[in-house]
């Protein structure tokens, strides 16, 4: 154990790539949650098309060959992404679509009379998602938001394996340089709950500040 | 007077089920009109063919001399488009049988944000009328409580409120005390008998409630199977109905013969 001991600089540094990579790509991964759950209800079909061949692309094929693509393939077209932005882009449109169905469902659980209402008070269509649908569904996306951000750390152990010094790939040079396999892996183990457990807290607090004052019951993160 | 609202030989179908069948009928500029019947006589889908909410299958709707569900386009009748719709509905509003409040504002922003969204008003103007018509409906001290927080005869009384604010030619109220509680109902009727008399807006009311009914309308129309079986002032219909299916249903409802 003294001997990984040695070795915290860099684990600090692992800790550090891991965290940038979680909060990077969840940036990534809301903002394309929020524009493809949105697409789907355009009065476009091309758009709703768009964002339904979106969804099931990236929730249709694996994290990690999604990774290698971008890491390994895109080079050969011509355009050359950092390793950390690879993982980023990976991860966050991969979380992204599943984030999208979050969006969707929460928008169309608002019942049917609060359209109605909406509509008798003569709101258009932007009014009544910006003003009375999307602030009600927001509350309800939450706690399946912070559990798809953990979902989304433990996905980024993946990045890894495209270079990236995240935890894991920071555990692997331990391993191969001290010959100790439980030590390092122990350690990053219980990083990776200590940040997980700190996202929970961090969503239940938002969902509790968003619910004040509201009828809304929180569903508990996890 | 002027008609303001005409129904021109109009029929609604959901599928197989004819909820109007050719149906004519007009409405006065000012009327208090009560529509009374049994469920599923057409009633409520009236008020949601005049909201927009429900389409016409044929006929026509016309609001203020002006086609609801049509327009015309180089003189030929077509399909209202959304911008006609939004057009129309600035002098439709709407009170509904579930409130139908947005959980998620206070009272006072139930009221204050329409106003400023569709009407373009001011905030302060926007807060001091929402004040106005919650001292109306009696809930002046209430306009900082959620809807959760209201019983639903407060929360229907905000509801009325809303929609006054939008300051409608014509208001529609659709089974307004169904919802509520038997001791909430006359909080709730005492509003509207209050309009009934001081405002000159045209009001339409479904309602099973025979003796508002009474207070409230001008004219009161017995609907049957989609269509209009009787019509006339309350004291006609209440007292001394023609129609033995006008008679039958109010014996059902009161329980005395007329």
């Amino acid at each position: 154990m003294d001997q990984v001991l040695e070795y915290t600089p860099i684990i600090i540094s692992g800790t550090i790539t891991t965290i940038e990579l979680t909060v990077a790509s969840a940036i990534v991964a809301l903002i394309i949650a929020f524009t493809v759950g949105l697409s789907r209800f355009s009065r476009f079909a091309a758009v709703r098309v768009a964002a339904v061949i979106y969804l099931e692309f990236f929730r249709g094929t694996s994290a990690i060959v999604q990774m290698f693509f971008m890491f390994y393939v895109l080079p050969l077209l011509g355009i050359h992404l950092s390793p950390l932005l690879a993982g980023i882009i990976a991860c966050g449109f991969n979380l992204g679509s599943y984030g999208s169905e979050v969006v969707r469902g929460a928008i169309q659980a608002v019942p049917r009379t609060q359209h109605e209402a909406a509509t008798a008070l003569n709101y258009t269509s932007y009014q009544k998602f910006r003003y009375i649908l999307l602030p009600q569904a927001i509350p309800v996306m939450i706690p399946t938001f912070g559990n798809l951000l953990i979902e989304l750390l433990k996905l980024t152990a993946v990045a890894s394996l495209i270079t990236i010094s995240d935890l894991t790939f920071m555990a692997q040079i331990i391993r191969v340089q001290t010959a100790l396999t439980l030590e390092p892996f122990l350690v990053i183990m219980v990083i990776y709950f200590v940040i997980a457990s700190c996202l929970v807290a961090i969503t239940d607090f938002i969902a509790k500040k968003i619910a004040k004052g509201r009828n809304l019951t929180i569903r508990k993160g996890i | 007077m002027s008609r303001i609202i005409e129904f021109q030989n109009v029929s609604k179908a959901y599928g197989d089920l004819q909820v109007l069948k050719h149906l004519d009928m007009h409405v006065e500029a000012g009327e208090k009109l009560a529509l009374i019947g049994p469920s599923g006589s057409g009633k409520t889908t009236i008020l949601r063919i005049l909201m927009t909410l429900e389409t016409i299958n044929s006929g026509h709707v016309m609001v203020e001399g002006d086609y609801l569900w049509h327009q015309k386009v180089n003189d030929e009748l077509v399909p209202a488009s959304e911008k006609h719709l939004r057009k129309m509905r600035e002098n439709i509003g709407m009170v509904f049988q579930q409130f139908n409040l947005f959980p998620h504002l206070t009272a006072i922003a139930n009221i204050e944000q329409p106003q400023i969204l569709i009407k373009g008003v001011d905030k302060s103007d926007a807060t001091n009328k929402a004040r106005e018509l919650l001292a109306l409906v009696g809930l002046e001290e209430k306009e900082n409580h959620y809807p959760h927080q209201l019983s639903g005869g407060q929360q229907q009384r905000v509801a009325i409120a809303r929609a006054l604010a939008m300051d409608p030619k014509i208001m529609l109220f659709d089974e307004v005390t169904s919802a509520l509680d038997p001791e909430l109902v006359e909080e709730v009727l005492n509003v509207l008998r209050l309009l009934a008399e001081t405002s000159d807006t045209t009001m339409l009311t479904v309602t099973h409630e025979m003796n508002f009914a009474r207070d409230f309308a001008d004219r009161v129309l017995f609907f049957e199977k989609g269509q209009i079986v009787e019509s006339g002032p309350p004291n006609e219909i209440f007292k001394n109905p023609k129609e033995e299916r006008t008679r039958n249903f109010l014996r059902q409802i009161i329980g005395e013969i007329p």
